[in-house]
């Protein structure tokens, strides 16, 4: 039974991981990029649900797609402003730009909403479900059952819709695509503004679980990891990659002695790098001349 | 515009180009000589820092800038190289030998993290980096037997025989004395055969592998090197701070040492001296600037990454090649006058064509 | 009609195979090239004729089929070995060392000459020093030899592309090679320029005895250039013989100009 619960709340955790995860792996996708602000834009998510929720009393069901709409505004501006001048320069440049575009975050976060951690009101928070002792808590399912329904529109989009073709055009060959007519640096903002929506979902998710403070974004490099070891490139990836190490944490957390825990993602990275560098779901193939 | 007649093939290895350098680069040193006796003990102080800072910095470029491979962890070859030298110090080694010993060993962990990195490039490398970063910073805390672990571990101070080393005036010399060398060692470096192919690697890896270079072996050479010098920083470090404990070796010290090799221009030692000053003096600058601001923007906790974020962005968006990509630019704008344009200076883009399958 | 292996041939491909996921980019090719010739592959796009090369430089894994360089087999030796052992090539979309001038990119060439160590190496003793000078005198006459004098310290980067090709060509004489591998050498250059490369082609091969096979597009240039041809087609040999042959042979002209 103790196993059974480690596993639900790894697989939260996990989904968790995975969902900052799928953020990562979009935008990389798209445009080769790597935007290692992922976390942090899931923490600013976090806290704009905080302020329509808590200090504007909207109602969970207004204040969900207001969270996402306005993370969604956020990262396609991010995109214009930031990232589009470097279209075209090395991904160490990109990758730089934005580690440094996570300390503004988090400074501006801590400047306009301190630094105390908060928590969200949200309607579901603090109910169980007891199935025979395995007590499952509301806010671990919802996050399950949202990841699951995020993943689903995702592949619909991807799969079915022009936009979503031609997004994955645009990231195969961006002249190419340009030829076509793709409007590639619209599709690039779009990329971001979807990104940044599916952090702000993790964001909601998560705040039950873990309180919103500036650093939750932290857990964005351990969701990189987890994009890592899924196969950096593979949206199913990035899910199985964040179940992974949420539960591979969780049972360090019990069995193995202190400090483990906490390593125990990039331990995982680092052998993954070792035995199957291409991760689970490999998309990677060598240069060609 | 300046014309070098040469003569001699060995012109275009020698340190100093032509009569120009030797003599700026003299002035420099009499000033560095003369700081110590013109400058207050805290100036003297922030300049051995400067130092410490760029010797890592040397490290780094060697690797990021030169060899193309990049590192989010270089605080833990800080790290490594600091503590090795506390404990031998608190051993009873000698400070020279204890240096040595936390130089090679932290150059020997470097080789070895640099062995899986051989199969990694790019974004792989520098997560995989940070994660030994932060395995590195989770030892120091468990460790306690040999870190003291949160309690942190004080440091004896620098002697060489008899002479202290632990004044300002001393240290400053110590710092420099190193520093020195270590640049000495990085040009030699770089105007020999390893040092090229280095940057062949950073350039195109294929070719440099037509070219007959072993890929594993310089990739691993690289990180040993890049972490050696990192290492020889961290002992100096350790007296410079005094007092070691897991929080001073970071992901933002990490991220601090990036900083500097950017800002300051990658692909250039230059470069790391400038990126050097600019970390070193820069925690002063934010601390003026929160004098001068409204006490309710200068009281944000978190102020001061935020500020090196917001630097990093702009540097990187508006001069890639950092301070010394400027200070050539403005360089040969006053010696093409009034030639000088734009495009002197464009750089090349490349369009994304991936290699995904899918 | 292809001419019988002399007692002892430079490189020796045999029943060379190589597939990707189904596709046969070169299939069962078998071929010798004579010290001192100059060898040229032609074939439509997507013959396998990049391919062949990467094979012979070990940048690829044939999947069945030898490859031996001076009798000795090659088919396993690491990629960084092969220069060692005198086999150079250039690239078909030019792979220089873009951030540094062309006289560095020449002396990575001289690597595998290189005979210091790191520790010699970071103190700059006497050795490395004479070793430099040493490089620097090898790098200068192949300079002269396709004269690259004006370029010599200027950033790749900043070159245009005829110029590069010739660069690269230029650094892949420095390992002194006695087989040069030339991918699709005039691509990208002026009919000037070609003129000029096919003088250059023969000089190499005259004057420094190197073997040359090259792939290559241009026929004028083949056939002034070629001692003999190879035509693939779908990743098969189809001809080999010399220039005039292959043009005239009915399989050739049948693959270029369809049925």
């Amino acid at each position: 039974m103790e196993v059974l619960q480690l596993l639900v709340s790894g697989i939260s955790q996990g989904c968790v991981y995975g969902l900052i995860a799928l953020g990562f792996v979009l935008i990389y996708k798209a445009t080769e990029m790597v935007n290692f602000a992922q976390g942090d834009l899931m923490m600013l998510g976090a806290f704009f649900a905080y302020t329509y929720l808590n200090l504007m009393e909207l109602h969970f069901l207004v204040a969900l797609p207001l969270t996402i709409f306005t993370m969604a505004i956020l990262g396609a501006f991010t995109e214009r402003v930031m990232i589009r001048p470097m279209i075209g320069e090395p991904h160490f440049s990109v990758l730089m730009l934005t580690i440094g575009l996570g300390f503004i975050l988090r400074a501006a976060a801590g400047a306009i909403w301190g630094n105390e951690p908060r928590s969200l009101d949200l309607p579901y928070a603090g109910g169980v479900i007891d199935l025979g002792g395995l007590i499952i808590g509301y806010e671990n399912l919802v996050i399950v059952i949202g990841t699951a329904m995020l993943c689903t529109l995702l592949f619909l989009f991807f799969r079915f819709t022009r936009l979503g073709i031609a997004m994955q055009a645009a990231s195969q060959n961006q002249l190419a695509a340009f030829y076509v007519g793709i409007p590639v640096k619209r599709i690039y903002s779009l990329v971001w503004a979807i990104s940044a929506g599916i952090s702000a979902v993790a964001g909601i998710l998560v705040a039950p679980v873990s309180l919103i403070d500036p650093l939750i974004g932290f857990i964005g490099i351990k969701a990189f990891a987890a994009a890592i070891v899924g196969g950096f490139g593979s949206l199913p990836g990035a899910i199985v990659g964040g179940l992974i190490i949420g539960i591979v944490e969780q049972f360090a957390g019990l069995y193995l002695p202190t400090g483990f825990s906490d390593v125990s993602a990039y331990v995982i990275l680092l052998v993954m790098l070792l035995i199957r560098p291409e991760g689970i779901f490999a998309t990677m193939q060598q240069k060609k001349v | 515009m300046r014309f070098i007649r040469k003569t001699h093939y060995k012109q275009d290895i020698q340190l100093f180009k032509h009569e120009g350098q030797v003599f700026w680069y003299g002035l420099l040193a009499a000033g560095l000589l003369a700081a110590p006796f013109l400058l207050s003990d805290f100036y003297l102080g922030e300049l051995s820092l400067v130092f410490i800072y760029a010797i890592a910095g040397i490290g780094l470029m060697l690797l990021t800038g030169y060899t193309g491979l990049v590192s989010l962890g270089h605080a833990a070859f800080l790290a490594i190289g600091a503590y090795t030298h506390a404990y031998f110090l608190a051993q009873g080694w000698p400070f020279l030998l204890s240096a040595t010993t936390a130089t090679l060993f932290t150059a020997l962990i470097g080789g070895i993290v640099g062995i899986p990195a051989l199969r990694m490039t790019g974004i792989y490398l520098a997560v995989a980096t940070l994660a030994f970063a932060i395995i590195v910073e989770q030892v120091l805390v468990h460790w306690e037997s040999v870190t003291g672990g949160f309690r942190g571990m004080a440091v004896e101070l620098p002697a060489i025989g008899a002479l202290a080393l632990d004044g300002s005036f001393n240290f400053y010399f110590l710092c420099l004395a190193v520093l020195v060398v270590s640049l000495w060692l990085a040009l030699n470096l770089l105007r020999s055969p390893t040092g090229r192919a280095m940057t062949a690697i950073r350039d195109s890896e294929i070719s440099a592998q037509s070219m007959g270079i072993h890929l594993a072996y310089t990739k691993t050479t690289a990180f040993a090197i890049s972490a050696g010098f990192t290492g020889l920083a961290g002992s100096l470090l350790a007296h410079k701070i005094g007092y070691l404990a897991p929080d001073s070796f970071t992901l933002l010290t990490s991220i601090q040492l990036l900083l500097m090799v950017v800002v300051g221009g990658l692909g250039s030692l230059h470069g790391v001296i400038y990126g050097a000053i600019f970390i070193g003096f820069l925690p002063q600058g934010i601390a003026v600037l929160r004098d001068t601001l409204p006490s309710g923007i200068a009281q944000i906790p978190g102020l001061e990454p935020g500020i090196f974020g917001l630097i990093l962005v702009l540097v990187l968006i508006y001069e890639p090649l950092g301070i010394y990509g400027r200070w050539l630019k403005i360089r040969s704008y006053f010696e093409a006058f009034p030639l000088y344009r734009k495009a002197m200076h464009k750089r090349q883009r490349s369009y994304l064509r991936t290699e995904r399958l899918r | 009609m292809s001419p019988q292996p002399t007692e002892k041939s430079l490189l020796a491909a045999n029943g060379l195979t190589l597939t990707f996921g189904g596709v046969h980019a070169v299939d069962d090719v078998s071929f010798s090239v004579e010290p001192g010739e100059v060898f040229s592959i032609i074939g439509p796009n997507g013959a396998g004729k990049t391919t062949l090369f990467n094979l012979i430089s070990r940048i690829y894994d044939a999947n069945a089929g030898t490859i031996s360089f001076e009798d000795d087999d090659i088919s396993a030796v690491p990629t960084h070995r092969i220069a060692e052992l005198g086999i150079a090539r250039t690239f078909q979309n030019t792979e220089l060392f873009e951030q540094e001038t062309v006289l560095r990119n020449l002396l990575i060439g001289q690597h595998v000459h290189r005979q210091t160590n790191l520790l010699q190496e970071f103190l700059f003793l006497p050795s490395v020093r004479k070793q430099e000078l040493a490089f620097r005198k090898e790098v200068e006459d192949i300079i002269d030899l396709l004269d690259l004098q004006h370029y010599r310290h200027q950033v790749i980067a900043n070159l245009p592309y005829g110029i590069r090709k010739m660069v690269e060509v230029a650094r892949a004489l420095c390992i002194k090679p006695r087989l040069l591998l030339l991918d699709e050498p005039s691509s990208g250059l002026n009919p000037e320029e070609t003129e000029d490369l096919s003088f250059q082609i023969e000089d190499i091969n005259e004057e420094l005895g190197t073997t040359v096979i090259m792939v290559e597009h241009d026929m004028n240039l083949v056939s002034q250039v070629s001692d003999r041809v190879m035509a693939l087609a779908d990743g098969k040999r189809l001809a080999i013989g010399t220039p005039q042959e292959i043009q005239q042979h009915p399989e050739v002209l049948k693959a270029y100009l369809g049925d």
